[in-house]
């Protein structure tokens, strides 16, 4: 009994946020890993491009919910999000048009294209600041819970509740459509092709005939997607704050970097691999290590290995570790 | 016309555009004075200075050797904490409670990460050397917790509402600064062994990281600098206002010359402090010219330029990245420890990367990087603008929404033109890397 319980206290404060923080890194990662990889730059204004696009979500919804449109169980956002994405799209294309395009045709070092993306990171983060202000926004509506503490102790007899909450639900399922649609586009269709050469080798992808502005059109419309469903997913979850999206920036590079720059595969299990060694790394494990211990060997500490404020040391300790062991990456990367 | 004149053109128009620059920005500092008060523009003027010291780090950093830190704020940081540590008076009972237990900790912590770096550049690599390593570092970090917890709670629980730290050495605030220096000096020190020899953008995100940890500590370990419960009343430099004003020789002497004593008190005061920093800003100048201008500063631009051709002829690249990378942190966390005198208090919770990090980055490539005179122009400049902006961007909203009828969106509107600073940054950054590439002054 005490090691299912032990189980369930793991699976509900370890498992299971574990496992959405790592599909809203992941997104994220996929989005900077695939910017990184075609338009050869890292994209600083990446956190604050999920939050304006998280943005406009919130703003879509709350005009379905002023329309008395509501998605059932499930949150409005959902609704919203195709919605949003398409406006984030259009605000990315029209940045790189404004900006990132001059650079691409004289041919700028890798840092001044980021130096340029602290430009567009700083104009995103007050525009995001000017529509909607700095406070902490929660726009989740529906059920709360797909099964709440109190269900599953009555249904198991275990002492240990387990929840799930919907928006932890919802991130995996819509995190899952949107890496199998990614995977999809880029293996199976002419376009993903293309864009997969174009990031393989450039001149060769331009001498066979594949045309450059289409394939970075794309890109920056995938990750307008990406940015947008992380953004959205991770405001359901954990609510909307301009300021926690800036700093997302490091975990999601983290991850990118873990995995190996330019790799989606990597993104994905870097964004795992980081969420998972911040919430175990900052998670009191007391409770567990109590059901399995025998009584008189009851811990008295938190048996906490860091305090939650230190995630970021987490990240980047995992980060160095990594660099230092394997350059490249879990997944082979590239570098420029 | 060919390159080599204009070159000599660019040559010959540079001291007068610089001097021409400096009298634009010079005469918004006066205009802010005559129109707002001078008590404004003093203390725009003493912030700008510090700026400019930052702006000259990050110059160092990446105009002399084209390094790409983002980890401007945590140096900032660990030159405030330096203050603290240094100035503020010891807590009473603080040092008795834990302080043997906090030190030995500390030591062990170090020892551990000192033993477990020279198993892993001694042995060979292999499984042997991975278990062994991780050994090390996983009991060192189970003996460090246990050292160190209890001092902690010791110390933090000494009279907390007050202090609750270990406090200062209660020594002059002005040592703080070389102290400060010192400080990020030898965590640049630190973070350059394990981060210079990546690729630039893992640099970036490295340092990015690194700052919000040095950030993180300073407000998490309380028994340091009282974390976020703050340290204030440092001590300071220069006299209080209300000791001027009590002072008679000072009171005549502001009545003589038909001056209001408080405004004066303020005035003076200030003013001290600007001569202060002008001393610390003009002998860094100085120095930094020197560098740049020695063979030393060639070979830095060379690396810069071509670090294939430069390692070629025999320069180690990683060694002289890493003494330009301790020697600008060096400066930021100087400025850093100035910034906390100025204010007279630490606190961490008001340091963010876009203010301390990005910011600083802006007056560098807006002023010329590279170029030493650019970063304190940008410093200056882009100082002023991130002030006045707020107070110019409400005045820009009230003017256009007087026709609006009052309702939610004018009011939502005026609210937030408290953010148009941020938009302003991006764009004059984003102008400035297309249409002015090496910013307002060039280097030459």
């Amino acid at each position: 009994m005490d090691i299912l319980n032990a189980l369930v206290a793991f699976l509900n404060f370890v498992f299971i946020p574990g496992v959405a923080y790592g599909a809203q890194l992941a997104l994220g990662a996929l989005g900077a890993t695939l910017i990184y990889s075609i338009l050869r730059f890292s994209n600083f204004a990446h956190g604050d491009t999920m939050a304006i696009g998280t943005v406009f979500v919130i703003l879509l919804t709350w005009g379905m919910q002023g329309m008395g449109i509501s998605f059932g169980p499930l949150p409005t956002a959902l609704l919203a999000l195709p919605f949003g994405i398409v406006l984030t799209a259009i605000l990315l294309l029209a940045t790189d048009r404004v900006v990132y395009r001059y650079y691409r045709r004289v041919k700028a070092a890798p840092v001044i294209l980021v130096m340029a993306s602290l430009g567009v990171m700083f104009i995103l983060n007050g525009v995001t600041r000017f529509i909607i202000g700095t406070s902490d926004i929660s726009f989740t509506d529906g059920e709360r819970f797909i099964m709440t503490a109190g269900d599953f102790r009555e249904s198991t007899g275990l002492a240990e509740g387990l929840a799930i909450r919907t928006t932890q639900g919802v991130t995996l399922v819509v995190a899952i459509i949107a890496v199998g649609l990614l995977f999809w586009f880029l293996q199976k269709t002419r376009t993903g092709k293309s864009m997969r050469a174009f990031s393989d080798n450039e001149d060769l992808a331009l001498l066979s005939g594949i045309n450059p502005d289409r394939v970075v059109a794309v890109t920056w419309i995938v990750a307008a997607a990406l940015a947008t469903t992380a953004g959205t997913l991770y405001g359901l979850d954990k609510g909307f704050s301009p300021f926690t999206y800036f700093q997302l920036l490091l975990p999601i590079f983290a991850a990118a970097i873990v995995g190996g720059l330019g790799s989606p595969i990597g993104a994905i299990a870097g964004g795992f691999v980081i969420a998972f060694s911040e919430v175990m790394v900052t998670y009191a494990w007391k409770k567990v290590v109590t059901y399995l211990l025998p009584d008189s060997m009851a811990p008295s500490g938190l048996i906490q290995l860091m305090s939650t404020d230190y995630k970021f040391a987490v990240s980047f300790l995992i980060l160095i570790i990594v660099l230092l062991v394997m350059p490249t990456g879990l997944f082979k990367g590239k570098s420029i | 016309m060919s390159g080599a004149q204009m070159t000599s053109q660019a040559a010959a128009a540079g001291p007068a555009r610089g001097l021409l620059l400096a009298a634009f920005v010079a005469a918004l500092f006066i205009a802010t004075g005559m129109f707002q008060s001078w008590t404004l523009a003093l203390l725009i003027v003493n912030m700008a200075l510090i700026s400019s010291i930052m702006a000259l780090g990050v110059n160092i950093q990446w105009g002399y050797a084209g390094l790409f830190s983002v980890g401007t704020m945590g140096f900032v940081a660990l030159g405030g904490l330096s203050v603290v540590l240094v100035s503020s008076a010891p807590a009473p009972g603080g040092w008795s409670a834990g302080g043997t237990g906090i030190v030995l900790g500390l030591a062990m912590g170090a020892a551990t990460i000192a033993a477990a770096v020279m198993a892993a550049s001694k042995m060979a690599p292999g499984r042997r050397r991975t278990v062994i390593v991780a050994a090390i570092l996983i009991i060192g970090f189970f003996l460090f917790r246990a050292v160190f917890d209890p001092a902690v709670q010791a110390v933090e629980a000494n009279n907390p509402a007050t202090h609750g730290n270990l406090g200062g050495l209660g020594l002059p605030v002005l040592l703080a600064w070389p102290v400060g220096g010192l400080l990020a000096a030898a965590a640049a020190w630190a973070i350059g062994k394990a981060a210079l020899g990546l690729r630039s953008d893992y640099l970036a995100i490295a340092t990015l990281g690194i700052a919000e940890i040095i950030l993180a500590v300073l407000k998490n370990e309380d028994w340091m600098a009282r974390g976020v419960k703050n340290v204030i009343s440092l001590p300071r430099p220069v006299p209080y206002e209300v000791d001027l004003q009590r002072t008679q020789g000072f009171v005549d002497w502001a009545l003589s010359w038909g001056f209001d004593p408080v405004t004066a008190s303020s005035i003076v005061v200030r003013l001290m402090y600007t001569g202060l920093f002008a001393v610390v800003l003009l002998a860094l100048i100085a120095l930094s010219q020197a560098a740049l201008h020695s063979p030393w500063g060639r070979m830095m631009r060379a690396i810069r330029d071509n670090e294939v051709s430069a390692e070629a002829m025999g320069k180690d690249v990683t060694r002289r990245h890493l003494q330009v990378f301790i020697l600008g942190s060096a400066v930021i966390g100087i400025a850093g420890a100035m910034m906390t005198t100025l204010d007279g208090q630490l606190t961490p919770g008001s340091y963010s990367p876009l203010r301390f990090t990005f910011l600083v980055w802006v007056m560098v490539i807006v002023g010329g990087s590279g170029n030493n005179w650019g970063s304190v122009l940008g410093g200056f400049l882009i100082w002023w603008l991130w002030v006045m902006v707020e107070p110019i961007g409400n005045w820009l909203m009230v003017v256009i929404t007087s026709g609006m009828a009052d309702g939610w969106l004018k009011g939502h509107l005026i609210n937030s033109a408290a953010h148009m600073r941020l938009l302003t940054m991006g764009v004059i950054l984003l102008l400035v890397l297309r249409f002015a590439p090496k910013g307002l002054l060039p280097e030459r």
